[in-house]
């Protein structure tokens, strides 16, 4: 249940929103994980979930996802208001 | 003339459009688009005339991108292109095709999907991945990708597909069940010389006839088909190397195609002696006849991708090529005198031409 809890706040990168216009970089979304999370993300920004997320399903390889500044995966507990960062890798040329 | 072409370009840094004049002599250039994604290929869909992309984001994943104003304004979806949580996961989208009232991406690792909505959802096309044969199919070196989408023009149950290394498939009744169709084609590298599957099959395209008539380019050679696939014949003799990636037919005129030879992978993969030039055949195959001329001669260390040469339909027919070092390439004159189109772009690694009306 998440009712009542504040929600995470969502910090997504410049990259992801500029495939979806109208998103911002910086969004609330509730759900006592980080799958949770995406699943309200999604919710809201349909298509979003597609772009974190592969089969498995599982966190896409070049991405990383912070929960209160600790790497975390798709299970990992998001405290009630707590700061949910989305970092693409360093990669590529 | 009224037609414009607009050449459509897929490179690893994004999609580009050359707007060409009426004479196809200037070229305007727009992109990069979809973001910058990485494009294997751009394809119009047909009735609708939308552009369809196949983008690959090293961070986001695949996804079909889609312009309804050709260019201007994109969305994207890759909703259902999946092999389901328990599946492989799909790293690239390597060919989009529409046809059939349908659109077909030709993924990697290889299969087959379809949307009925113009790309916003899909579906797998479970026969081929259920081909008895799925369990032995390997990759080549590009990957085991399903890169050619050759849909009868009339026949709306009847396709061809070509995945490396994997050869030749057709479907005869709407992609339920698919039969290989490599008989006739060397696979060197494989210790069984006349194997039913495990062919490099780099490009396959279809003939004006519409009664079945196929082009290949292979990593052994280049072949033709009258019967669908089901017999190929080999039409490697008269040109400089066997190997190649590129391969295309002229628009009306059956015995018309063209390819671009290129070194075998132990040299490097480059157009011969470092002097660029296009091969066509107006005799199904029989011989062949080198052009050059406005290609560099000297010092052209150039490769060219499988995807990465087309055709318009124009009454003289354009042809199209780009490098995997970003110069394009285009002829007026059906491929006998060629001149630079755009310098400096991206690795290329499709090449589309759009005549808009």
């Amino acid at each position: 249940m998440t009712d009542g809890r504040p929600p995470a706040v969502v910090h997504l990168p410049r990259s992801l929103v500029s495939l979806f216009p109208g998103t911002e970089r910086r969004m609330e979304a509730r759900g006592v994980t980080v799958a949770e999370v995406i699943a309200d993300l999604d919710a809201r920004v349909p298509g979003l979930g597609n772009r974190l997320l592969d089969a498995g399903p599982s966190i896409r390889t070049h991405l990383n996802v912070f929960v209160a500044g600790e790497r975390a995966t798709l299970r990992t507990p998001v405290p009630p208001g707590a700061d949910v960062h989305v970092i693409p890798a360093v990669s590529g040329g | 003339m009224s037609q414009r072409v607009s050449v459509l370009v897929g490179t690893s840094k994004g999609a580009f459009i050359l707007d060409g004049d009426a004479g196809r002599r200037d070229w305007r250039l727009r992109g990069p688009l979809c973001d910058g994604w990485p494009v294997n290929d751009i394809s119009v869909e047909p009735g609708t005339g939308a552009l369809l992309a196949a983008g690959s984001s090293p961070w986001f994943g695949p996804a079909v991108w889609r312009s309804d104003d050709f260019g201007a304004s994109w969305t994207h979806s890759s909703e259902g292109l999946t092999y389901g949580d328990d599946g492989p996961k799909v790293a690239r989208i390597w060919n989009v095709t529409g046809a059939h009232g349908s659109v077909y991406a030709g993924v990697e690792p290889a299969g087959l999907f379809r949307s009925r909505d113009g790309g916003r959802t899909w579906e797998h096309v479970e026969g081929l991945t259920n081909h008895p044969t799925r369990p032995e199919w390997q990759p080549g070196n590009g990957g085991l990708c399903l890169h050619s989408i050759v849909p009868h023009p009339d026949d709306l149950d009847r396709m061809w597909v070509g995945a490396s290394a994997v050869g030749v498939f057709e479907t005869r009744d709407g992609g339920a069940t698919w039969e290989t169709r490599n008989r006739g084609v060397r696979a060197d590298f494989n210790p069984e010389p006349n194997p039913e599957f495990g062919h490099c099959v780099h490009k396959v395209v279809l003939a004006a006839d519409a009664g079945g008539h196929l082009y290949q380019q292979n990593h052994c050679g280049v072949y033709r088909s009258l019967d669908g696939g089901r017999q190929w014949q080999e039409i490697t003799a008269g040109l400089p190397s066997e190997f190649g990636f590129v391969m295309a037919a002229h628009p009306r005129d059956p015995l018309t195609a063209w390819t671009i030879p290129l070194t075998t992978p132990d040299q490097g993969r480059l157009m011969p002696d470092a002097a660029a030039a296009v091969w066509r055949t107006h005799d199904g195959g029989d011989t062949w006849v080198r052009s050059g001329d406005g290609l560099p001669q000297d010092g052209a260390y150039l490769g060219v991708l499988r995807e990465a040469m087309a055709v318009d339909r124009l009454d003289s027919v354009g042809v199209y090529f780009g490098t995997s070092t970003g110069q394009l390439y285009g002829s007026g004159d059906e491929g006998r005198t060629w001149s630079l189109l755009a310098d400096h772009l991206p690795p290329i690694w499709s090449v589309e031409a759009a005549v808009v009306d």
